[in-house]
């Protein structure tokens, strides 16, 4: 026969058993591939130019890709999965150029020319819009110039 | 006639005259980066007899290879990645050159270029790669020699000049040494 005390004590322990069990970290699910390709859709592998690393299909980009699953499994942010491919193999594995040097005029120069065109189109526009003045000539041009006055002359002798 | 030439003499305001000008440089401005990268990418490698430029290789062990201290001596830089089949034709070759040739004042380095560590490393293993190996970091170095793929090799004379290159792999060991030893010559 046992006694109370023990019974609590056997119903404690495994009280706490299982609380530990459930406040245990469970392993996280392995990144999908949409999770990989998320990331590698923005980034280019130098070898094959102008294919995204997401859609390369050489073997390079294939191991470029298993490098990016195996930092997200670490638990790497996206960008320091972005840093950590611009440190191994420069800033022209990004899609977008950062903002520095001369990649600035990437960002500017298309907002800039939109606007210099809009402003252009603007005034054409406008201009096109104003009703023609009358091309009357001016008084004073008419008495000063030499052929309108010789031309009034020649009227005025054959009237 | 009259009012062609009145006409003509309605001033511009200042305003618009330095709109163009600023439109003209921004255009020439434009012109003028994308000229210089074209020309860049136009260059080429660096020509044989051309002086090669200072680089640090940090190798896959962590250490730290600067090639103005190999001055003197002829160095021999393979560009190479593990995903690059050509580059397996003269892995072993390249190897036994270094074998071959490292008391006689030639150093071998593996510049590996574009790869992933656990593959360049398994690569090494692979074909028992000895001499000092390293990544690419920044890929500045393979920008440095303009590299436009990999194998190539550049074999740099005790001048700090560019002796010889090899695009794409060696055929055989022979061709190796016979390309190091006329450039120990030089």
């Amino acid at each position: 026969m046992h006694s109370p005390s023990k019974w609590f004590a056997i119903v404690g322990a495994a009280l706490i058993g299982l609380t530990l069990m459930a406040s245990a970290p469970s392993q996280p699910p392995p990144p999908s591939d949409d999770e990989v390709n998320a990331i590698a859709h923005q980034m280019y592998c130098p070898v094959c130019e102008n294919v995204p690393l997401d859609v390369c299909p050489t073997e390079a980009c294939a191991q470029w890709r298993a490098t990016i699953r195996e930092k997200l499994a670490e638990g790497w942010s996206e960008s320091q999965i972005k840093d950590y491919f611009v440190e191994q193999y420069g800033a022209r594995v990004l899609a977008s150029p950062p903002a520095r040097g001369l990649n600035w005029l990437v960002y500017i120069l298309p907002p800039a020319t939109f606007l210099a065109g809009a402003y252009i189109l603007f005034r054409a526009f406008r201009s096109w819009g104003r009703p023609a003045e009358p091309q009357t000539p001016a008084e004073s041009d008419s008495k000063d110039d030499p052929y309108v006055a010789r031309l009034e002359e020649e009227l005025r002798r054959r009237s | 006639m009259t009012d062609e030439s009145a006409l003509e003499a309605v001033p511009t305001p200042k305003s618009t005259r330095w709109g163009v000008i600023l439109v003209w440089v921004l255009v020439f401005g434009l012109l003028a980066v994308v000229g210089l990268g074209l020309i860049r990418t136009q260059q080429g490698n660096i020509g044989v007899g051309a002086r090669v430029p200072d680089f640090q290789l940090t190798t896959f062990d962590g250490a730290s290879v600067n090639m103005a201290d190999l001055r003197g001596q002829v160095v021999v830089v393979n560009f190479w990645a593990s995903w690059c089949i050509p580059c397996e034709q003269e892995a072993a070759e390249l190897e036994m050159a270094h074998q071959q040739l490292k008391d006689q004042g030639v150093v071998f380095l593996g510049v590996n270029y574009v790869d992933t560590e656990r593959e360049a490393l398994a690569y090494l293993d692979r074909f028992d790669i000895t001499y000092a190996n390293g990544p690419d970091l920044g890929t500045r170095i393979s920008q440095a020699f303009r590299i436009r793929g990999v194998p190539e090799t550049y074999i740099i004379g005790r001048d700090g000049r560019l002796a010889q290159v090899q695009i794409g792999p060696y055929l055989s060991l022979g061709q190796i040494v016979a390309s190091v030893t006329s450039s120990m010559e030089e």
